[in-house]
């Protein structure tokens, strides 16, 4: 067909207009924000164990809770989003990341009120994170469990 | 007649823009077109409680700020053409439940702007209306929230994606002596050419662009009538393709061309490829465009406002981006101000 042909050739022929991706330092720029967030994260995890009755193992509970606090904040008072265009996957990627998807969903929505508004549209973004995050440990679970039934 | 050619319409009496008013927000005020605007906000919630009240202040503003240049009220207007980007054209029917003017509300995405201006100049020259005033508005906040992610999500856009301008724009549009004379217009045909990215709008709107200058030439048999052809959003990425679009077809424009979606932003304001919404072809041609024309510094000009017209849900279904450009003459007509 000739519209079908018309439409590859104008994808392929408008590639010359568009500005190229700096993949290399977009990959730089998320190394070292996603870095610096996971130093700030030990920092925050020494500290509970320096200071508090934490081990190790439990620390991780308050330290995911501080980043948490610290991401939402940021996107409350409008700074996380120009981290995330600065960053891109670097502060996507980090649980800080993911509570900026629910903050930010949850100020958007304010306007319609605390039920149908924050609380329905609070999970907008999140929620497919949650809905894999669970399918995907059910199915791991499920292959370690077998592995484990097989070899012994 | 008035039909010329295939898309052209020609109007038969003399057709003005008697006033015009303009509302931008706080990016829209500080960039290089800022002072050409009759009110702007330095704030993007102009005052209000959530981001459509502030939409719908910018559109009431215009209207107000166009109409009280003229010492005219709504009841004084015959048609409001309005429209803007939010689902059911919300800002434009709460605004017009204020006005209480007989209403005809209109989507063509961010192409809203010319065709709220084409068919309200039919309406006056076809004798069914003595005044109209042509409205739209968009909003950064309001925009995101519809078509993209919220505001205050840290998500990475690459530097095609465009920044919806702020702002609204009225004009007021009649059979008396005016500035600026309304002459043409041309209705342009939904073009897609397979572009799924609604954040590359500039390369799915540039056909349609092209489309429309090409056979606004053909149906008035010339190209070289205008010192300025002006886009409404193509931004950097789309206006150098529309540019080539017409090369191809033998159409020379490179030196005539601008694009209010380069026009309202300059480079250091990290506004990616340029502005986009139905405000920057509103904002641009009412604010900054008829001031040039009334000083003499342009002559003929022809706004050519392009829409994706987008849906978020088309976009998951993965179809691509249907748009359409329509375009309206402004010549300088040298009247009283």
């Amino acid at each position: 067909m000739a519209g079908q042909k018309l439409k590859q050739n104008y994808q392929k022929n408008i590639k010359q207009f568009h500005p190229k991706p700096h993949y290399f330092f977009n990959c730089v720029k998320a190394f070292l924000v996603g870095g610096f967030i996971c130093l700030i994260g030990e920092g925050i995890q020494n500290f509970y164990i320096h200071f508090f009755d934490f081990t190790e193992k439990t620390a991780g509970n308050p330290t995911v809770a501080t980043l948490i606090l610290l991401a939402s904040l940021l996107t409350g008072i409008g700074i996380y989003d120009n981290i995330g265009q600065f960053a891109g996957a670097g502060s996507a990627v980090p649980v800080t990341g993911f509570a900026n998807s629910m903050t930010s969903a949850a100020l958007e929505h304010k306007s319609e009120g605390i039920v149908l508004g924050v609380a329905t549209n609070m999970f907008k973004l999140a929620g497919s994170v949650i809905v894999f995050g669970v399918v995907a440990a059910y199915i791991v679970g499920m292959i370690r469990y077998f592995i484990h039934l097989a070899l012994s | 007649m008035r039909l010329v050619g295939k898309q052209t319409w020609e109007f038969e009496n003399p057709i003005y823009i008697n006033s015009v008013g303009t509302a931008a927000g706080p990016r829209e005020a500080e960039g290089p077109l800022g002072k050409d605007f009759d009110i702007t906000y330095d704030e993007l919630r102009c005052g209000e409680d959530n981001w459509e009240l502030a939409e719908r202040k910018l559109m009431e503003q215009s209207i107000k700020l166009c109409l009280d240049k003229v010492e005219l009220t709504p009841q004084d207007i015959d048609i409001f053409l309005a429209g803007d980007l939010l689902n059911q054209n919300v800002t434009a029917n709460y605004v017009a439940r204020q006005t209480q003017i007989p209403f005809l509300c209109m989507f063509g995405a961010c192409s809203t702007s010319m065709e709220t201006l084409a068919v309200g100049s039919a309406l006056v020259d076809a004798g069914f209306a003595n005044r109209i005033i042509a409205s739209t508005s968009s909003h950064n906040a309001t925009a995101e929230r519809q078509f993209r992610y919220p505001t205050e999500y840290g998500g990475q856009k690459p530097k095609t994606a465009t920044f919806t301008v702020t702002g609204a724009g009225t004009a007021l549009v009649s059979r008396n002596q005016g500035p600026i004379r309304i002459t043409k217009a041309v209705i342009g045909k939904v073009n897609d050419l397979g572009i799924k990215n609604p954040l590359d709008m500039g390369s799915a709107m540039a056909p349609a662009a092209a489309d429309t200058i090409q056979q606004h030439f053909e149906d008035v048999g010339s190209t070289d009538d205008y010192d300025l052809i002006v886009t409404g959003d193509l931004s950097g990425v789309g206006s150098p393709i529309l540019i080539q679009l017409l090369k191809d077809e033998g159409i020379d424009i490179s030196a005539r061309h601008n694009d209010c979606g380069l026009m309202i932003f300059d480079h250091t304001q990290e506004v990616f490829a340029g502005g986009s919404g139905c405000a920057c072809s509103a904002v641009v041609t009412y604010g900054h465009i008829v001031k040039q024309l009334i000083l003499g510094n342009l002559n003929k000009v022809l706004v050519v406002a392009t829409g994706a017209l987008l849906s978020p849900i088309m976009v998951q279904q993965k179809e691509s981006i249907p748009t359409i450009a329509h375009g309206v003459v402004l010549e300088r007509a040298g009247g009283p101000v």
